[in-house]
């Protein structure tokens, strides 16, 4: 035996024994989940009447720059925030699985000493050391689209309830297929935190309300038009009596109406789903989509926008029960753990499409 | 056992593999010495002109930031040094945290989950190896397939979980500081490995044996070295490290997903070889390494607090990527000039 | 490392005693004239067509028996589908292939077929003529295969970094040129994305120009002395260069085909899914050079055909759809792709190195 093989040997023989060592007594989740503490949530010293700063830096760090949903979304604030008399940036990763890049851009927005950052997150908690940093160095961090951990931003932006959402898009499909039959899921990566929110709104509202819906299977495109367009083939061939799709995602549902319209199934398989106007017009104008929803991106970005201004203000802070005015959009409260909900989502159909661009 | 080690992988990776002699080796311009002086400049001109880049707190971002790659780099630099590559460490980390997440919420303790994790970084590793020695298969190749069954096994293991309630002292580990000073606790770890590694390479037999096989594996079996053994081992050692730099990201960004360190194998890959590490083998040092991490990452860091948008970020790293293997060619062709010009009095009458 | 540039071979004018014993042995056994008609060549046409056969056997298994368990599989509507799927990576893995033979890579495929696809799109919703549409997006992604090529052969450095150089070089400028953009099936005209989906029966157009592109391609590298010149260069480029072969040309002329294929897909990727922004393609070269790779085509240089590497990506876009229509759950899709490969590069280096002891215990003297 060679020198290299008795270090490889006595690693491996090292590493067993830590193995053999450590399984005795260890930190295991169960004995760990004791020592979790609950989220601090915003204290509730607000005045507001305070007058709206101007002069404000704010800085958008969407999940993925170049996308035209969060271009719309991101110009929606700009707007506002001009009109208020602040100055809008925006930066972010050139793809949106790239957490460790969206992590340096807070960490660059810090450095910057921007006045708020608001932020779409792509994981949960990956952002949240840095987030948190911000927070104590007086920066308002506002997430909208995808939310954080509560505890690592002062209000999300929602954009429609998880709620909503979930039970109009099931009610939208049950009424298109009139009530009966076999339904799919096309969703986006199976880690979508979003879809996968919905999908049990979606799923409860089938249970409760149309008991002849059979749900029989969830597919993930992975929000690549490839993937969509198979597993849409996929679900087609495996389910003969199929009846309608729900794909709630931009990128599955345009691969889904892509398939159909090309296919023998045009007209005679419904697909619903959230979707933009632009991308969609053409499938609903020639039958292949009877109507999906979205809510208006710009609306998103303008409300995250004026809900920095306000924390900045000191109008808010993020405690439950304070609210704040959104211009000619109105009012708006902030609800339990930080969350302010835009409203509910437009429905889209041959009638109204014409008068939406984006 | 193992004292027939035919090396039928050399065919696959010489045509390229080149012997020159010590002299001129010497005189061939440090690639390596440039990209240090590069990030010098680089860090003398971002503290000149941003205000915060020097603070404690973005140094300790771009430091923490930036371990992970750093750690990869080590084990991939002695890898390339030896003539070969493995794409699937950035897979290998994620399907490490994967697993970590998947076992931690099967109840497992942390303190035997991670060395599970590394276990399994190290399996991986040997499978790329054993594939790539044992039936003489590319690595480019072989590691192309495991990226894609390292990342899949991932999928399968923790599905859609996302998992970040680890105990708080190893997330702090992962996240935190020693003391006030911008260096984070993780990058001790890597100065550890660094060390190591810059040992075996610079000053152990194993090191002279891995550029030997670099430069031509044919001539190093020749000379007694066991090409496959040493290759076998150097991918055990890249598997490992990946496996335990999955565990590092995982809890340096409190969470632990399928799809953690995607594309982490092209910033290892891009940094390795900026830093002067030769693809044709046999030439590189584990300083032009830590060269090219660092400045990859300072690039990046520099041009965001200077506001470039990430698109023109992504075209700068293509052309740092081109000229790093050109400029080092470059280099040499006009040493070569200006030695055949002073040569051609003296050989004149010499072909 | 296997995929260096085969001209890397060229600047050891000093001292290489020509690299590795083995390829000097490979150099004489197989002569330097290429297309010369001895045993070894007859040797590697016959392992080339069993291979091929091999996919074939393979994908056709796959296919019947995925059919016995769904019998929509093989519809009109199911045939139609696995070309279409097949049709687009089929061209760009052709195109890898005969860089792939000269013993290089180009990793940048991904990203140009991204710029060619918004560059057509872009032109297709100005109004502009299909056919002009489809001839700039080729002449785009020749345009890049050319700088790919002349940095490789000429700058002599390893294919692998310059073209994952390339790789992010043509991605940042197509973000900056498409920024938030989008090209969508209302701005192009519905001709040409119904081109996209239409076709002769179960046959899209897609597949039939992917199919003719192959076959032009195969013609050209088995028929022509230039094409033959590919597989010797990738081979032993050394034995290569003194047979007189422009060395450097070849490799230039093999990333210009590999861009101007890619430009090609990225024109019906517009026809075919009707969408383009700043991230199309982005990701593909390992599909791609998985494809070429289970194909048979060797990363080590001089091995394989364009037909199997357009097979091989017929059978990787088959089981992918394959899977969903098994109902395997989509997360093993990953790991099923990742094994697959493995398996078909071990099966083929078992293979090889059978017929090949075979082959020495026959002849001896050649050994």
């Amino acid at each position: 035996m060679s020198v290299s093989t008795r270090l490889m040997a006595a690693a491996s023989g090292a590493a067993v024994a830590a193995l053999l060592l450590s399984a005795c007594s260890g930190t295991t989740k169960s004995s760990n989940a004791a020592a979790n503490s609950a989220a601090p949530s915003g204290s509730a010293n607000a005045n507001a009447n305070a007058a709206s700063k101007t002069g404000l830096t704010v800085a958008y760090l969407p999940k993925q720059v170049n996308n035209p949903y969060f271009t719309i979304s991101d110009t929606g604030g700009q707007k506002v925030l001009q009109g208020l008399g602040e100055t809008y940036k925006e930066v972010g990763t050139t793809s949106a699985t790239d957490t460790a890049g969206q992590a340096n851009y807070v960490n660059t927005l810090i450095q910057q000493q921007v006045n708020a950052i608001v932020v779409s997150a792509q994981d949960q908690n990956a952002l949240c050391t840095n987030l948190k940093q911000a927070m104590s160095d007086k920066i308002s961090v506002v997430t909208y689209d995808s939310d954080t951990n509560p505890d690592c931003r002062n209000l999300f932006i929602s954009q429609a309830s998880s709620e909503a959402l979930g039970r109009t898009e099931a009610d939208q499909l049950a009424g298109q297929i009139g009530g009966s039959g076999q339904i799919a899921i096309l969703s986006a990566a199976q880690t979508a935190t979003n879809q996968n929110a919905w999908i049990g709104f979606m799923k409860d509202e089938l249970t409760a309300k149309y008991p002849n819906i059979q749900l029989v299977k969830i597919a993930y495109g992975n929000d690549d038009a490839q993937t969509s367009y198979q597993q849409t083939q996929g679900l087609l061939q495996s389910y003969p009596n199929l009846k309608g799709i729900i794909s709630p995602t931009t990128v599955g549902i345009l691969a889904a109406a892509q398939y159909l319209d090309g296919s023998s199934y045009k007209g005679k398989v419904k697909l619903t789903g959230l979707g933009t106007p632009n991308q969609l017009r053409k499938y609903v104008k020639d039958g292949t989509i009877t109507a999906f929803e979205l809510w208006d991106p710009a609306k998103l970005g303008a409300l995250a926008a004026y809900a920095a201004v306000a924390l900045q203000s000191g109008q808010i802070t993020g405690a439950q029960g304070q609210t704040f005015k959104a211009g000619d959009m109105g009012q708006y409260t902030v609800g339990a753990s930080g969350v302010v909900t835009l409203g509910d989502p437009t429905v889209f159909n041959a009638a109204n499409i014409d008068q939406y661009n984006f | 056992m193992a004292d027939r080690d035919v090396s039928n992988s050399g065919l696959a990776s010489s045509a390229s593999g080149q012997l020159l002699p010590l002299h001129r080796r010497t005189l061939r311009p440090r690639w390596d010495v440039a990209v240090a002086a590069l990030l010098v400049l680089l860090v003398a001109y971002g503290l000149g002109t941003e205000s915060t880049f020097g603070n404690t707190l973005n140094v300790s971002f771009l430091l923490g930031n930036t371990t992970t790659i750093a750690i990869v780099a080590l084990p991939m630099t002695l890898l390339v040094a030896a003539g070969e590559v493995d794409l699937s460490v950035g897979s290998m980390a994620g399907l490490s945290g994967a697993l970590m997440g998947a076992l931690w919420n099967a109840n497992w303790p942390i303190q035997l989950i991670i060395p599970v994790c590394l276990l399994v970084g190290l399996a991986g590793g040997l499978l790329n190896g054993l594939l790539v020695t044992r039936l003489g298969l590319p690595s480019l190749a072989v590691t192309i397939g495991t990226l894609a069954l390292f990342r899949g096994v991932a999928q399968i293991v923790l599905g859609a979980n996302a998992v970040s309630d680890f105990p708080q002292s190893y997330l702090d580990f992962g996240t935190g500081r020693i003391g006030g000073t911008a260096i984070p606790d993780i990058f001790v770890l890597y100065l550890v490995l660094l060390a190591v590694a810059a040992i075996v390479l610079h000053a152990t037999a194993f090191g002279r044996r891995l550029f030997a096989i670099g430069a031509n594996p044919e001539a190093a079996f020749f000379a007694g070295v066991r090409v496959k053994r040493t290759k076998l081992i150097m991918f055990a050692m890249t598997g490992l490290v990946s496996g335990g730099a999955g565990v590092i990201w995982a809890l340096h960004y409190t969470s632990a997903r399928y799809d953690n360190a995607t594309g982490l194998e092209l910033s290892v890959i891009a940094a390795v070889l900026l830093g002067g590490i030769d693809f044709d083998g046999g030439r590189g040092t584990i300083g032009g390494a830590v060269a090219g991490v660092f400045l990859l990452g300072t690039v990046q860091n520099l041009l965001s607090l200077k506001s470039v948008s990430a698109d023109s970020q992504t075209i700068v790293t293509g052309l740092l990527l081109i000229a790093s293997v050109l400029g080092p060619r470059a280099g040499r062709q006009i040493a070569e000039a200006f030695r055949r010009r002073r040569a051609r009095p003296a050989a004149a009458g010499s072909p | 490392m296997s995929s260096t540039s085969a001209p890397s071979a060229s600047n050891t004018e000093t001292s290489n005693t020509s690299g590795s014993a083995a390829s000097a042995m490979r150099a004489t056994r197989e002569g330097t004239v290429p297309g010369a008609d001895t045993a070894p060549r007859r040797l590697v046409a016959f392992i080339a067509r069993a291979r091929q056969a091999a996919i074939l056997l393979v994908l056709v298994l796959l296919l019947l028996a995925t059919e016995l368990d769904n019998h929509r599989f093989l519809s009109n509507q199911g045939i139609k589908d696995l070309l279409l799927d097949a049709a687009i990576l089929m061209l760009v893995a052709v195109g890898q292939a005969v860089v792939v033979i000269t013993r290089n890579v180009d990793l940048s495929v991904g990203s140009v077929l991204g710029i060619s696809a918004f560059a057509a799109g872009n032109l297709l919703a100005g109004g502009a003529n299909p056919v002009w549409a489809v001839v700039a997006a080729i002449l785009l992604g020749a345009g890049f295969g050319l700088v790919n090529g002349l940095l490789v052969s000429f700058g002599q450095v390893p294919a692998l970094v310059v073209t994952l150089g390339m790789l992010y070089v043509v991605r940042g400028l197509d973000s900056i040129w498409v920024g938030p953009r989008e090209i969508t099936s209302q701005s192009l005209p519905s001709g040409f994305t119904d081109f996209g989906h239409g076709g002769l029966g179960p046959i899209p157009y897609l597949a039939l120009i992917a199919v003719a592109a192959t076959v032009a391609v195969a013609y050209y590298l088995a028929r022509y002395r230039s094409g033959r010149e590919f597989y010797a260069i990738g081979s032993n480029a050394q034995a290569a260069r003194l047979a007189g072969i422009g060395l450097r040309k070849r490799v230039v002329a093999a990333y210009i085909f590999a861009g101007a294929l890619a430009g090609l897909a990225g024109a019906l990727y517009v026809a075919r899914f009707a969408y383009v922004d700043a991230t199309t393609g982005g990701g593909y070269e390992l599909t791609v050079i998985s494809a070429v790779v289970v194909g048979g085509v060797a990363m080590t240089g001089g091995v394989g055909t364009v037909y199997g590497a357009a097979l091989g990506a017929l059978l990787l876009t088959s089981i992918n759809s394959v899977l969903p229509a098994l109902n395997v759950s989509s997360v093993w899709e990953e790991a099923i792709d990742g094994s697959l490969l493995l398996l078909a590069i071990a099966v083929d280096r078992i293979v090889a190195g059978r017929v090949t002891s075979a082959l020495r215990e026959r002849s001896p003297h050649r050994g």
